[in-house]
């Protein structure tokens, strides 16, 4: 009751609001909302521009559409080298938040250390904000999931489909066809780069680095439309990929295979040619590496591993290796002599060894009397001591340049190695001296100053064998580049290249025949001999270290001399030149000459197969393949009855 | 004795500016909850505006001087609930708010002290009309307000706890308080602030963290510096005209945060631009005027008291709402009145209008 009293005497008071405040309110309402609606004035006239802007970077997001490198095959179209479908993480920076509370997280579920991320955020500091940057690449399912779980929490995080290269296992051919990698700060520096972005992946070595403008390519992006959790809700537009270019390499499989098993278990290298066209049949390097540890990222454990390998198992030796060439030299010594008809005539009579400006130069037989004929199979040093003091440096020189020795070969292969041919003239260049003749006695025998690699040394003799047409070699077709890309090539990789050397018939005659009795009986590589093949070569023990008293003596271990071979089929016009090289291997006729022996047999056996498998067929005979326009003067082998110029050749039967 | 009521007084036109209002609710959490797992809100809404209205009709009917005279037990109910929540309230992201009634019905107390609390202060300051409050009086306006704000802050909630306040100022605005008065407490308020940001401990963090990233937008990564700014790109990226209904790339596509309570402006204004906003603004702009007038032209001194307190509270809501969303104010998860979707929210409003009817059907002494 008193609360009913209470209001009734209150409800008596006439008292009522100050009219002038309220009115006073009014106003504040209107000032209020007035002052809001400048607040969208400003929002939405004055930045209406810059907003929208940000409204689209909130949802549209440009995708990498990685291309697909292309293929790798050989000549005959099997695959050597395929792409495999890989999941990779990178990181937007588009979103306004800042990323580095989410550090430990994605750490976390990346499994990756978190300095790595703050590195790689630096390193990205200054490029523009909606580049994508490459966390992790090739991520397990479990890092997968984690995205896909935390796509609310780390709404930057977002991952890509790319295609990686697949390798063949155990390094097979890993020289010839190197490897690709992401291209590094100093990489993107050169002007080598000029068209490439941070990120991207570039043939780092062989082939894969020489094509890489065929392989790699035109990646692709699509315009995505996102909401805020980065999912994707539609496509505004896209630029299509366009895939890179399968690459067909000259190499033939079978022969690859039967190189690389022959050089199991040796230091060195082999490497197979036709001597027709410079194509190249095999190339193997040992000791190997395995390319695939490159596909994704390297680790440092391997790197360092396989860079401080003594053995140099980087090195494609093939090119790179520049070692003296024993032996093998004397079949350019031959060319030397007989060109410039000295050799004909010589009969020297071998005790082991010569005594040559005071020196006494050891062979290491007694040949008793022997002539050139003779000298090449039997590998008479004292022989090659003579002709080299009749013949003098600089004319040695002038031969062995003519085929190719102290130039790179131009084979389209980055870091090849031009080895060394001395005269008069490089000696004075190079070290400011005056030539010696006694210098000359030893690189007559392929020691000394003059250093070779495998390659040059098989286009040379190759070419020998092949009435001299010496030609560049090569391990892509020509015919199937772009032109402008065959001329690029040839100017990037310049080389002794297409060459013809005039050689008398009558002396082509004699170095093959010689060259074929070396595996033949008498010659030093006599045990190699393959019946029903017409297999010639020479072989070289070339020693490593020099040895006091002119005594010429193996070696041991790592002063053991290297072992060379070089063998071709037929003995004219062959259609395979094989040089190897045995790093430490002791006699070239017992390390390194089985080696060319089981590679020439498996080519030759092929070619067999295959003309009794077309004779069958069909009874056209093979298209002759003329060799290159006859020169001047020096038939091709038509002139022999043995040989005729064309592929059929090496499958012929020796003729005694 | 009964006052005459009539329905020819009731007030058709602020209905007709209500409903406009709700329907334009509606649309617009139907268009921000269209592409999310919130679908059917808009529904929801529609449900408690029916609900609202027939409160609003109830409570109509109720002569207000019933209320003003009910108001300490209503002031202590109030407070019980408050202890309430503390106690049996369900736990929700860090804070208890509601009280769980079963059946999906969440009910929070603090929405409804705020009706308490415009009547309590309506009571107190006609209980003291007639002179100017003295020290004293000041004292017992704050202890009345503060009590219940001090519940809500530490439940907590901030934003709800700060719109107690506009109904004191209210109060003391009209309640002929002295400029003196005003001047020192304001100091006192600047110093209380003082002390609470030194101590740090006043505030949660993220309280903290709403304020800072209010300051400095780039300063807070995750949040409140984010919700800023998303906020202002749809708000700015809807131009002129803005993007059209249901276009709103932001609300769509998710990058708007709670685009249909907090933020539902920025997405009104996203899709309908500067041309829609400004028009919801006048339509809140219609809506505060015609309840001035309802204050104006009251009978007595209780009944304008009520109704400012209602204009205090929306005036404050919608000042708070909308600068959030134009980045002129800090985030508080104050809602939009009418427009924001939210059962508590929305009774109260409707429930606050029926006051306001009550206080305009009974400007007749008879």
């Amino acid at each position: 009751m008193a609360l009913i009293a209470k209001s009734e005497r209150l409800s008596d008071r006439d008292e009522k609001v100050s009219a002038n405040k309220l009115h006073a309110t009014q106003y504040i309402v209107v000032l209020v909302l007035a002052v809001l609606a400048a607040g969208m004035w400003r929002l939405q006239i004055l930045g209406v521009d810059s907003y929208r802007m940000l409204a689209e970077a909130n949802r549209v997001r440009k995708q990498p559409v990685t291309a697909p490198r292309g293929k790798i095959f050989d000549r005959e179209g099997r695959i050597l080298v395929d792409n495999y479908p890989s999941v990779s993480c990178y990181l937007l920076r588009e979103q306004v938040k800042d990323l580095s509370t989410d550090i430990p997280m994605i750490a976390r579920g990346l499994d990756l250390p978190v300095e790595q991320i703050q590195a790689t955020l630096r390193r990205y500091a200054s490029s523009p904000k909606y580049q994508l940057i490459p966390l992790k690449l090739d991520i397990t399912q479990d890092e997968q999931a984690f995205i896909e779980a935390h796509r609310n929490e780390l709404p930057e995080l977002e991952t890509f489909d790319e295609q990686r290269r697949l390798y063949p296992r155990d390094g097979f051919a890993a020289h010839l066809i190197g490897y690709v990698g992401e291209l590094s700060a100093e990489d993107l520096n050169s002007s080598k780069y000029d068209f490439y972005q941070p990120g991207d992946v570039v043939g780092k070595s062989g082939v894969e680095e020489t094509y890489d403008e065929v392989l790699r390519g035109t990646d692709g992006s699509r315009d995505v439309i996102v909401d805020s959790h980065g999912k994707e809700v539609g496509q505004l537009g896209q630029q299509l990929a366009i895939p890179g270019k399968d690459l067909r390499l000259t190499i033939d499989l079978d022969v690859q295979r039967a190189a690389e098993l022959a050089m199991e278990g040796h230091n060195g290298a082999l490497v197979a040619m036709d001597p027709h066209t410079g194509e190249i049949l095999a190339m193997v390097s040992r000791p190997t590496y395995d390319p695939n540890q490159f596909s994704v990222r390297l680790t440092r454990d391997y790197w360092s591993q396989i860079v401080n390998d003594p053995d140099h198992p980087m090195m494609n030796k093939t090119i790179q290796a520049q070692l003296a060439p024993g032996s093998t030299f004397k079949i350019i010594m031959s060319l030397a002599g007989l060109e410039e008809g000295v050799a004909q005539s010589m009969r020297v009579m071998c005790n082991g060894g010569g005594t040559f400006y005071g020196r006494f130069f050891a062979c290491d037989a007694h040949h008793g009397m022997v002539d050139i004929d003779h000298a090449i199979p039997w590998s008479c040093d004292t022989f090659y001591y003579t002709l080299a003091n009749k013949l003098g440096i600089d004319t040695i020189a002038k031969y062995a340049t003519e085929v190719g020795l102290g130039q790179k070969t131009g084979i389209d292969l980055p870091d090849e190695a031009a080895g060394t041919m001395p005269s008069t003239a490089w000696k004075l260049k190079t070290q400011h001296e005056k030539w010696y003749a006694g210098e000359t006695i030893s690189v007559g025998i392929g020691q000394g100053a003059v250093q070779v690699t495998p390659l040059q040394l098989a286009r040379a003799l190759g070419g020998i064998a092949s009435g001299g047409v010496l030609k560049r070699p090569h391990v892509v077709f020509p015919d199937e580049l772009p032109p402008d890309m065959v001329s690029a090539i040839d100017s990037t990789f310049p080389g002794s290249g297409d060459r013809v050397v005039p050689i008398t018939p009558e002396n082509w005659e004699t170095i093959t025949d010689a060259m074929a009795a070396t595996l033949g009986p008498g010659g030093t590589a006599g045990a190699v001999h393959l019946e029903g093949i017409d297999f010639a070569g020479k072989t070289g023990t070339a020693e490593v270290v020099s040895h006091s008293a002119g005594a010429k003596s193996l070696g041991t271990g790592n002063e053991r001399a290297n072992a060379w071979f070089v063998g071709m089929a037929p003995r004219r016009n062959p259609d395979i030149v094989v040089a190897v090289l045995c790093e430490h291997g002791g006699w070239g006729a017992e390390a390194a000459a089985p080696l060319a022996a089981q590679v020439i047999n498996a080519f030759v056996t092929k070619q067999r197969q295959r003309e009794g498998n077309i004779l069958r067929l069909t009874n056209a005979s093979k298209p002759a393949a003329s060799p290159a326009p006859s020169p001047n003067g020096v038939p091709t082998a038509s002139a022999t009855p043995v040989v005729r110029p064309g592929a059929a050749n090496a499958s012929a039967v020796k003729q005694p | 004795m009964s006052r005459f009521s009539s329905y020819r007084d009731f007030d058709w036109m602020l209905m007709g500016l209500v409903s406009l209002m709700s329907i334009i609710s509606v649309l617009e959490i139907k268009s921000a909850t269209l592409h999310t797992r919130f679908r059917g809100f808009d529904h929801k809404q529609i449900g408690f505006l029916l609900v609202g209205l027939l409160l609003m009709f109830l409570i109509s009917r109720i002569d207000y001087h019933r209320l003003v005279d009910i108001a300490p037990w209503v002031y202590a109910i109030g407070i019980l609930l408050l202890l309430a929540v503390r106690l049996v309230g369900t736990r929700v992201a860090g804070g208890k708010r509601w009280i769980n009634l079963g059946g999906g019905v969440h009910f929070q107390p603090s929405e409804w002290v705020k009706l308490v609390l415009i009547l309590v202060m309506a009571r107190f300051f006609w209980g003291i009309a007639g002179r100017q409050p003295g020290w004293m009086d000041i004292a017992k306006a704050f202890a009345l307000i503060g009590v219940p704000m001090g519940l809500v802050l530490i439940q907590p909630d901030l934003g709800t706890a700060l719109t107690y306040f506009p109904i004191l100022v209210a109060g003391l605005f009209l309640g002929r308080i002295r400029v003196r008065q005003v001047i020192v407490l304001l100091l006192g308020f600047f110093l209380l602030i003082g002390g609470a940001w030194m101590s740090g401990k006043r505030l949660k963090p993220y309280q903290m963290a709403r304020l800072t990233s209010f300051i400095d937008p780039g300063s807070d990564p995750r949040g409140a510096g984010y919700q800023i700014l998303q906020s202002k790109i749809a708000v700015g990226s809807g131009g002129l005209w803005g993007k059209g209904t249901n276009q709103g790339t932001q609300t769509q596509g998710d990058f708007l945060p709670i685009p249909y309570t907090d933020f539902i402006f920025a997405a009104f204004c996203e899709e309908h631009g500067f041309v829609g906003g400004v028009g919801v603004l006048l339509l809140y702009f219609l809506i505060l005027m015609r309840l001035i007038e309802n204050a104006q032209q009251a009978a007595d001194m209780p009944g304008a008291f009520l109704v400012m307190g209602v204009v205090a509270v929306l005036l404050f809501q919608i000042v708070v709402n909308i600068g959030m969303v134009v980045g002129l104010m800090p985030v508080t998860g104050i809602p939009l009145p009418l427009m924001s979707y939210g059962g508590s929210s929305i009774l109260f409003t409707f429930l606050a209008l029926g006051i306001v009817m009550n206080v305009r059907m009974r400007r007749f002494v008879n």
